[in-house]
């Protein structure tokens, strides 16, 4: 029993589910890929939390975001502090509950966490892959994270949850896999992204290619990285999860010092600030995948492949929807969001769609906000007791 | 089921698509989906209905009714409803014509400004009205455009909208013979379906 636990140990808190152990599988049957090349074999390294009930009927898949991975809730050993990106909202009682759902979290192919990715060695060179790693797109991510459900034997997701990026999956998952899901969680996504959304992420890439530490790519071989590159992707992209209305009230035009130096090092604390999250992001990320999952949601928009209509494309789709955005996000902005949701009406689908009053920005989908955890903890209960009561399960019908 | 949303109910056949505007707790769109397989939406903006309606697994979207509903495509549901949201709404001309353009029916209810009741409060006390159906003071009432069962029908028939059925009720729900005859005087609750 864990009586010598200290009781502030958050590993241990009730709520949370503990500590975790990520595990890999290694995938030997290729996978062909948009761009139109091929994986011939690869890992995907995945966290899970909560019991696969007997007949697998409450898994969840969780996707993540742009800098997301594996680890989305609780500690990796009793000494972590923080817990896993998305611990706000998986556990035992919360949003997504473990004590009903088993929760899968993987990191996309192409990633730096232990998927294999750019910094991966390459089986035919024996090098690093770099920068002659296949460029992903949300479709190949998809079709990676339906195998990844083959080997675990899920046959259909109770529900494929993702934010932004994550959502996105989330979508592609309802229009190539409609009979493997019963619902789609899409939160504050988009159904591709806009002129600015590129631009966004083209100042992030350019910002790494012309660091001269990036060597094309093949940083490895020199044992360096695109360290200011990284930063400065970082600090660009960190201005548009936050909002101007979340920026004024967590830093103001407060001072570090109290008063101007006039000179160039940081001053105001939202440089520190800036300054500190990209430097933390670049010592913790690869530049390669990062170069890599901001052309994958730039390549994201499901309409293409049918005649540039949402509508159609979301004609596929059998599943049910909850759709959220956040008021202050201009990111992904609520209007995006009700683009899906109208092109799910147009298409007659089942959809249900909270615009969550916040001034915390884009970043919201990751915090705790009372109203966004209400609503969406309201849908997925309706989701667990529908796995409870055995509403979608095909097989236990067909069996029957 | 309150005896308005079971008359409404009534009058929506089997297999039907709907729009709910102001959809509440979802009560009406449950209904419906369970005992006549409808296929709907509700609209709603307050986030405890938002949260009743998820947990009942009914289809509904934030969207506020002010702002039109110019995200629906013409003729796309059989029938579009609001219950008692009229006199809330900024433009209840507007909002009637949306209904009509996105519905091919739309059924409406509304508390009669005209009931005699509302008319001696009124008429006797000199103040504005409050009673169980308009139980608000002047200074915090959403109901800002309060109407008549003459003043809709007047509106109906300039704006060339055709009344397909009408149910006036009183505060118990119950149609008696004075409300069939002074639907104007005797009736608290006016319900419709009308088309154009």
């Amino acid at each position: 029993m864990p009586q010598q636990i200290p009781d502030d140990a958050p590993w241990s808190a009730e709520d949370s589910v503990g500590l975790v152990e990520p595990k890999t599988l290694q995938f030997d049957t290729a996978l062909e890929l948009e761009c139109g090349r091929t994986l011939t074999s690869y890992e995907l390294v995945y966290e899970t939390y909560g019991t696969l009930n007997s007949n697998a009927s409450n898994a969840v898949l969780i996707c993540h975001a742009l800098s997301g991975h594996h680890h989305a809730a609780g500690y990796t050993s009793k000494s972590d502090k923080r817990p896993g990106w998305w611990d706000a909202c998986i556990g035992p009682g919360k949003v997504i509950d473990t004590n009903r759902f088993f929760v899968v979290s993987l990191n996309n192919l192409g990633g730096c966490h232990g998927s294999t990715g750019p910094a991966s060695i390459n089986p035919e060179s024996g090098q690093p892959w770099g920068p002659d790693f296949p460029m992903m797109t949300v479709k190949d991510w998809v079709n990676s994270q339906a195998r990844l459900a083959d080997v675990l034997g899920i046959s259909r997701w109770a529900a494929v949850i993702g934010g932004s990026m994550g959502g996105m999956q989330a979508l592609q998952w309802s229009i190539d896999y409609p009979d493997r899901l019963s619902h789609a969680v899409v939160i504050a996504a988009a159904p591709k992204l806009s002129a600015q959304n590129i631009a966004f992420n083209e100042v992030a890439r350019q910002s790494i290619l012309t660091d001269p530490n990036f060597h094309g790519g093949r940083y490895y071989l020199h044992d360096t990285y695109p360290r200011q590159g990284l930063i400065l992707a970082r600090m660009v992209g960190h201005i548009t999860y936050l909002s101007d209305d979340a920026m004024r009230m967590k830093f103001g035009r407060d001072l570090r010092a109290g008063r101007f130096h006039f000179g160039f090092d940081v001053e105001f604390q939202v440089e520190s600030y800036l300054r500190h999250q990209g430097e933390v992001f670049s010592r913790n990320f690869d530049a390669n995948t990062y170069l890599l999952m901001t052309k994958a949601l730039d390549y994201f928009d499901p309409a293409r492949e049918f005649d540039n209509s949402l509508e159609t494309a979301l004609a596929k789709p059998e599943c049910k929807f909850l759709v959220m955005s956040f008021t202050s996000d201009w990111r992904f902005a609520p209007e995006r969001s009700r683009e899906i949701v109208n092109g799910l009406v147009h298409a007659g689908r089942d959809v249900s769609y909270a615009e969550i009053d916040t001034p915390k920005g884009h970043d919201a989908f990751l915090l705790d906000i009372p109203e966004y955890t209400k609503l969406f903890g309201a849908y997925m209960h309706r989701v667990a007791n529908e796995v409870e009561n055995g509403v979608n399960n095909v097989e236990a019908g067909n069996h029957a | 089921m309150r005896d308005d949303l079971q008359l409404i109910s009534d009058w929506i056949p089997a297999d039907a698509s709907l729009l709910d505007l102001g959809c509440g707790d979802g009560t009406l769109l449950a209904h419906l989906q369970h005992h006549k397989q409808i296929r709907g939406y509700g609209l709603e903006i307050n986030q405890d209905n938002l949260a009743a309606c998820f947990e009942k697994g009914v289809n509904v979207l934030e969207q506020d009714l002010d702002e039109g509903l110019g995200n629906f495509q013409n003729h796309r549901f059989d029938y579009v409803v609001m219950t008692q949201a009229l006199q809330a709404v900024l433009r209840p001309d507007q909002i009637l014509n949306e209904m009509l353009r996105v519905g091919r029916e739309a059924i409406i209810t509304f508390p009669n400004f005209g009931h005699w009741r509302v008319r001696a409060y009124l008429g006797l006390k000199g103040r504005m009205p409050v009673s169980s159906t308009l139980p608000y003071e002047w200074y915090n009432t959403p109901n800002i455009h309060l109407c008549t069962v003459q003043d809709f029908e007047t509106h109906c028939r300039k704006s060339n909208i055709r009344i397909l059925e009408r149910q006036v009720i009183n505060r118990r729900h119950r149609s008696g013979l004075l409300a069939r005859l002074w639907p104007n005087l005797f009736g608290e609750i006016a319900i419709y379906r009308v088309t154009v």
